[in-house]
C-alpha cells in the first residue's frame, strides 16, 4: 500500500531521526559535553520580560501626553465603567444603602427575586413563546432555590454591563473598519492575535493598570469578548446587498443616515449573531475574571477549586451553566424575533406594553409590601436546597471503592503515553527542532511559512522559555492526539448513524456549554493534581470540534461520489476507507486545528492543577502581577498556536487541492 | 420643436483594474485589444447618449454587457473613469457631495432588479423612507406615501412587511418608493427581470399606464429585447461595454447596424414592432375610421386584412397622412424580410 518514493523515504527518515534524537538527546548532550543542546543557556536569553515590565512601569508612572498622564486615562475609563456597573449592582444585588457597616440603613432594597423571575419570564414570552418563558423562568428559579441567587445577581450585573459596552464598542470599531479599509488592515492582525493569546496573558497588564477589582474584571471581559463583534460587524456590513447600498445613496442619504438607517438595520440579523457571541464569551470569562477581582459565581467556583471543595464548586459551576443557558436562549430568540414580522398591536401605551407594566407594578408592590414580609424581597435561606453534600459523597464513594482502578488507569497512561512523549520532546536538541519546524513550514507553505515557523520558534527560544514551551507542546499534543482518537471516530459514527448522531450531539453540546473550569473539579477529585488530570480536562474541553468537523466532513462528501463507489461494488467499509474518509480529510484537519486552539486556551486553566508549562508561567505572573513575565509567556503560547494553525491550514489546503476541491 | 435634453453623457468610460486610469491617460481612446492587454475590464467604453425629456430610453444588452455600470455612471453611483455626464445641462460629475445629495433627494428616483426594500420597515415606511431622511413632516410624508401606494395598486397592504408580499407586489413597493419624491428622472435597472413572465407582462402594462400619467424621463435597463420593444421610445444596444446602436425599435428592426443587432431582432414578430406609420403608403387616401400612425401593426392587422380598401392613417394631429392596405400588412406578417 505505502508507495516508497523518494520524498516519502526522506520524510520517514527525518521523523525517525527526530524521535531517536529526542529519546537520546540528553545523553548525547552529556557525552558530547554540550548540555546547551537540550538546555538553552540562560546567559543567551534576551530579557524581554524585564523590558516589558519596565515599559509597563514607565507607562503607569511617567507616561503622559501633555498634562494628561496615562493613569488619568485609565482612571477615567474605570470611572466611566464604574458608574453604570454600580447602579446595576445596586439594583440587582446590594440595594441602596446609606451609611456604613452597622449603621447602614437600607433606603431601597435590591430588586426582589420575584420581580427578576417575572421579568425574565415576560422577556421569554415576548421573545418567543411560553415554552421559552418556562425555560428561563425555571433557570432563574433554580438559582434561587439552590441558594445561588446573590452570586448569580452579581454575575448578571457584570454581564449586563460588559455585553452592551462590548457589543457597542465592537459595533463602532467594526463600522470604522468598514468605512476605512486602511484601519481594517491595521486591526485585522491585531484581532487575530487577540484571539490566539490566552486571556490570562492580558489579565496581567490589565491588573497592573486598573488594580484588583470588578472593574479590571469587566475590562478584561470586554477585551476578550469584543473582537468577534468587530469581525462580524465588518462582515455583516459588507454582506449587505449592494442594491440596498445603491438605494440608500440614490435616496440621498448622508453618510450617517446611510449607516444607521440603511446598512445597520439591514444587517441587524447578522449583527445579533455577533451580540450573542459577545454574551457567550462574556459568560466564558466569568470564572477567569474572578481571578482579577470579579465576584459572583465565578469567584465561588474559583474559591471552591482552591479549597478543593468539590460540592460547592460544582454547585456554583452548574449555576453558571444555568445562567448561561437562560441568557443564551433569550438572546438567540431575541435575534430570531428581530428577523420576523411583527405587527403593532393597536391601543394605548399600556395595552401595547402589558408585560412591562405588569413587571413594574410587581416591582413597586414588592418594594412596598416587602417592608412587612422579607420573603417578598429575598428568597428565604432556610428554604434553599444544597447538593454540595451529594457531590462530595459521590466522589468519596468513587474514591473509596475504585481508587485502585483510577490509579491503574493513570499510571498506565503516564507510563505508556505521556512520559514517552514528554521525554522525546524535551530531549530534541533545539537547533534540530527549529530546523525541522522551518523545513516543515517550507514543505507545507513555501518560504513565508518557513520564515514564520522558524522565527517564532526562535523567539520562544531566546526568551528562555524553550523547555516550558516543550512541556506545553507535550501536554497539548498528547491531549490533541487523544481527543482526535476519540473525537474523529465519534464524528464519523455521528455522521453515518442517525441515532448515534443524536446522542453524540447532545453530549458535545453539553460539554461545550460547561465553563472550562467545571471540568477540572471532578477530575481533580478522582485523579488529584498532575499532568494526567490536566490531560483529561483538556481532552474533555477540546473534544467538540474534532467530533463536529469530522461529522460535517463525512456528511458533506458528495452523493455522486458515494453512488460511484456503490456502483463499483464497494462494501460499506471500503466506502468509508476509500471515499468518505479521504474526502473528509481536509475538514477533519480543520477540526483538529480547532481542537489544538481550544487545548491551548485550556492550558492556562490547568495550571491550577499543577502543570509546569507556559500556562503555569502565566498563572504565576498573574499572582505576582508581573506584566513582563505574563506577556512573554502568553505570547509564546500564542506563537505555538499560530505555528500550529498555519501549518495545519496549509496542510488542509494541500489536501483540498489534491482532491480538486480548490485550486 | 424638439424636446429638451434631460440627461446626456459624453465619452464616458468605466474601466476596472489597477491600471485603469493610467491606461486612459496614455491613450484616451483604447481599443478592446488595448484594454485586454492592459489587464483591465472595460465595463463601459466610450458611451455617448442623449436622453430627451419625457422619453423612455431603454438600455438593452446581455448580462455582463455593462448596462448597470453605465446607469450607475449616469446617476454617479459610480465615478466614471473618464467622460462627462450632463444632467439638466449641469455637469453632474463636478457637483459637490452636498449638491449631489440634494439632486438625488428631489430629482432622481431608482428602481432595482431585486427590489432593494428595507426588510425592517413596513410597506408604508419603505415608501416614506426617502421623505423621512429629508426630514419631511410626518403627516405630509405619510399622505404622500399613501398616495403613491395607491397609485401602484397596493392600497390595503401599507402595514405589511416586504417579505409578506409577492415579487410583483414588492416591485410595486420599489416603484412607489422611487416615485414618492416626484423625481424628474427615473432609473429602472432591470425592474421586471426577477419576476415571472405573466407578472412581468402585467407590470409592463402598469408601467406604461404610470408613464402616461407622470411623463417622467426614464432610463430603463433590460436584457429582454421583447420588453425593450414593448416599452421603448428609443433603445441603446450594448455589447461588451460598448453601445452598438441607438435607435427606435422600428429602426432597429428595419436597419440593424450589425449582425449582432439583427440577431436580436430576428426572433421578434415584426408586426409587434413596426407601426402603421412605418409601413403605410404615403399619399394614399383610404376609407373608414383612420388609424393613428403610431399604432403597432399587430394591433390592427385583423381589421386591415378584413377590409377590402386601404384604411387611412392619421398623424398625431388627426391629419390623414397616408393609407394602409392588406398587402402591406401581409408583408409585415409573413414577408421574408431578413428572417432567413
Ligand atoms: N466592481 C467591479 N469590479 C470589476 N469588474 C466589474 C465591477 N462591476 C462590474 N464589473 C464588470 O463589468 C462588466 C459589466 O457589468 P454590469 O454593468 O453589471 O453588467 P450588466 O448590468 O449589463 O449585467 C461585467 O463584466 C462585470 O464583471
Ligand atoms: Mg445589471
Amino acid at each position: 500500500m505505502i508507495r516508497l518514493n523518494r520524498s516519502r523515504i526522506v520524510i520517514l527518515t527525518l521523523v525517525v531521526v527526530t524521535i531517536l534524537l529526542g529519546w537520546f538527546g540528553r545523553d548525547l548532550g552529556k557525552t558530547l559535553d554540550a548540555r546547551w543542546l537540550t538546555k538553552f543557556p540562560s546567559a543567551w536569553v534576551i530579557p524581554f520580560k524585564s523590558y516589558i515590565s519596565s515599559a509597563m512601569t514607565w507607562l503607569i508612572e511617567d507616561a503622559a501626553l501633555g498634562p494628561v498622564s496615562f493613569t488619568d486615562v485609565t482612571r477615567a475609563i474605570a470611572w466611566l465603567i464604574e458608574q453604570p456597573y454600580n447602579l446595576v449592582l445596586t439594583l440587582l444585588a446590594d440595594g441602596f444603602v446609606r451609611g456604613q457597616g452597622n449603621e447602614a440603613q437600607v433606603i431601597l432594597p435590591a430588586i426582589s427575586w420575584i420581580v427578576v423571575i417575572a421579568a425574565v419570564i415576560a422577556l421569554g414570552q415576548y421573545c418567543r413563546d411560553w415554552a421559552l418563558a418556562a425555560l428561563v423562568g425555571a433557570c432563574f428559579i433554580y438559582l434561587a432555590v439552590f441558594g445561588q441567587w446573590d452570586s448569580a445577581m452579581v454575575t448578571l450585573a457584570s454581564v449586563l454591563i460588559a455585553v452592551p459596552i462590548g457589543a457597542g464598542g465592537g459595533l463602532m470599531t467594526g463600522i470604522i473598519a468598514y468605512r476605512h479599509p486602511t484601519f481594517e488592515r491595521i486591526i485585522s492582525p491585531i484581532l487575530d492575535l487577540m484571539q490566539t493569546i490566552p486571556i490570562f496573558a492580558y489579565l496581567v497588564p490589565i491588573l497592573f493598570m486598573f488594580g484588583f477589582g470588578p472593574i479590571s474584571a469587566l475590562v478584561a471581559t470586554m477585551i476578550y469578548a469584543t473582537p468577534p463583534m468587530v469581525r462580524i460587524t465588518t462582515l455583516a456590513l459588507k454582506a449587505v446587498d449592494p442594491e440596498i447600498l445603491d438605494f440608500g445613496r440614490m435616496a440621498g442619504t448622508t453618510q450617517r443616515q446611510l449607516m444607521w438607517r440603511v446598512l445597520v438595520p439591514s444587517a441587524s440579523h447578522s449583527l445579533m449573531v455577533g451580540v450573542n457571541q459577545v454574551i457567550m464569551l462574556t459568560l466564558n470569562m466569568v470564572i477567569i475574571a474572578s481571578m482579577i477581582g470579579a465576584g459572583g459565581l465565578g469567584f465561588d467556583v474559583l474559591a471552591a477549586l482552591r479549597r478543593l471543595d468539590i460540592g460547592a464548586g460544582f454547585e456554583a459551576g452548574i449555576a453558571i451553566v444555568v445562567l448561561a443557558i437562560a441568557i443564551d436562549r433569550l438572546s438567540q430568540s431575541f435575534a430570531e424575533r428581530m428577523g420576523q414580522v411583527h405587527h403593532e398591536i393597536p391601543g394605548t401605551w399600556i395595552t401595547r406594553h402589558r408585560r412591562t407594566v405588569l413587571v413594574l407594578v410587581l416591582l413597586v408592590l414588592t418594594w412596598v409590601l416587602g417592608q412587612f414580609s422579607p420573603l417578598l424581597l429575598e428568597y428565604p435561606e432556610n428554604q434553599t436546597i444544597t447538593t454540595g453534600a451529594f457531590w462530595d459523597d459521590t466522589v468519596k464513594y468513587l474514591n473509596v471503592n475504585y481508587f485502585d482502578t483510577f490509579e491503574a488507569i493513570k499510571v498506565f497512561f503516564l507510563t505508556w503515553f505521556m512520559i514517552p512523549i514528554k521525554t522525546v520532546l524535551l530531549g530534541i536538541p533545539w537547533p534540530w527542532a527549529i530546523a525541522m519546524l522551518t523545513l516543515l513550514g517550507w514543505h507545507a507553505g513555501g518560504w513565508r511559512l518557513a520564515l514564520l515557523c522558524g522565527g517564532m520558534a526562535s523567539l520562544i527560544l531566546v526568551s528562555g522559555l524553550w523547555s516550558k514551551a516543550m512541556v506545553t507542546v507535550y501536554l497539548c499534543g498528547a491531549s490533541v492526539i487523544l481527543a482526535t482518537l476519540i473525537g474523529v471516530p465519534l464524528g464519523v459514527l455521528a455522521a453515518l448513524n442517525k441515532r448515534a448522531g443524536a446522542v453524540i450531539n447532545l453530549l458535545i453540546d453539553t460539554l461545550q456549554t460547561l465553563p472550562s473550569f467545571v471540568y477540572l473539579i471532578p477530575v481533580v477529585m478522582l485523579f488529584r493534581v498532575g499532568d494526567f488530570t490536566a490531560l483529561i480536562a483538556i481532552v474533555l474541553y477540546a473534544l467538540a470540534p474534532a467530533v463536529r468537523y469530522a461529522a460535517h466532513g463525512v456528511r458533506s462528501v458528495s452523493g455522486e461520489l458515494i453512488e460511484a463507489g456503490l456502483v463499483s461494488g464497494c462494501t460499506p467499509t471500503q466506502l468509508l476507507r476509500h471515499i468518505r474518509l479521504p474526502m473528509a480529510l481536509p475538514e477533519i484537519l480543520l477540526g483538529i486545528n480547532q481542537t489544538i486552539m481550544l487545548a491551548l486556551s485550556m492550558l492556562v486553566i490547568t495550571a491550577l492543577v499543577g502543570t509546569r508549562d507556559l500556562g503555569q508561567e502565566v498563572y504565576i505572573a498573574l499572582t505576582k502581577a508581573d506584566t513582563g513575565r505574563g506577556l512573554v509567556a502568553g505570547l509564546s503560547i500564542a506563537f505555538i498556536a499560530i505555528i500550529a494553525d498555519r501549518l495545519i491550514n496549509a496542510g488542509a489546503r494541500q489536501a483540498r487541492i489534491r482532491f480538486g476541491l480548490e485550486n | 420643436m424638439t424636446p429638451k435634453t434631460k440627461l446626456s453623457c459624453r465619452n464616458v468610460w468605466k474601466l476596472y483594474g489597477p491600471k485603469a486610469e493610467s491606461l486612459l491617460r496614455q491613450n484616451p481612446n483604447p481599443s478592446a485589444d488595448d484594454i485586454r492587454k492592459a489587464g483591465v475590464i472595460g465595463a463601459v467604453r466610450s458611451a455617448n447618449i442623449d436622453i430627451a425629456e419625457g422619453e423612455i430610453f431603454i438600455i438593452m444588452g446581455l448580462s455582463g454587457s455593462g448596462k448597470s455600470t453605465l446607469v450607475r455612471c449616469l446617476s454617479r453611483l459610480i465615478e466614471p473613469t473618464a467622460g462627462e455626464v450632463l444632467f439638466d445641462d449641469a455637469d453632474l460629475l463636478s457637483t459637490s457631495e452636498k449638491e449631489l445629495i440634494e439632486i438625488r433627494r428631489h430629482k432622481m428616483g431608482m428602481v432595482f432588479q431585486h427590489f432593494a426594500l428595507l426588510p425592517h420597515l413596513t410597506v408604508l415606511q419603505n415608501v416614506m423612507f426617502p421623505l423621512t431622511i429629508q426630514a419631511t413632516p410626518k403627516p405630509e410624508a405619510k399622505a404622500k406615501a399613501r398616495d403613491v401606494v395607491e397609485l401602484v395598486g397596493l392600497k390595503g397592504r401599507e402595514d405589511n412587511y416586504p417579505r409578506e408580499l409577492s415579487g410583483g407586489q414588492q416591485q410595486r413597493v420599489g416603484i412607489a418608493r422611487s416615485l414618492v419624491t416626484e423625481p424628474d428622472l427615473w432609473f429602472l435597472d432591470e425592474p421586471f427581470s426577477a419576476l415571472d413572465p405573466l407578472i412581468r407582462r402585467e407590470m409592463q402594462d402598469e408601467f406604461l399606464r404610470l408613464q402616461e400619467r407622470l411623463h417622467k424621463t426614464i432610463v430603463f435597463i433590460t436584457h429582454d429585447f421583447e420588453e425593450a420593444v414593448r416599452l421603448a421610445d428609443r433603445i441603446a444596444i450594448m455589447k461588451d461595454g460598448e453601445i452598438i446602436q441607438i435607435a427606435t425599435p422600428e429602426e432597429l428592426v428595419m436597419h440593424p447596424a450589425t449582425d449582432y443587432v439583427a440577431e436580436f431582432t430576428r426572433h421578434i414578430p415584426r408586426s409587434k414592432v413596426l407601426t402603421v406609420g412605418g409601413v403605410m403608403t404615403p399619399g394614399v387616401k383610404g376609407e373608414g375610421e383612420p388609424i393613428p400612425q403610431s399604432t403597432r401593426v399587430s394591433d390592427v392587422a385583423e381589421r386591415i386584412i378584413a377590409a377590402d380598401a386601404p384604411i387611412p392613417v392619421s398623424d398625431g394631429n388627426g391629419q390623414i397622412v397616408g393609407g394602409i392596405d392588406r398587402k402591406a400588412v401581409a408583408h409585415v406578417l409573413f414577408g421574408a424580410g431578413d428572417a432567413a
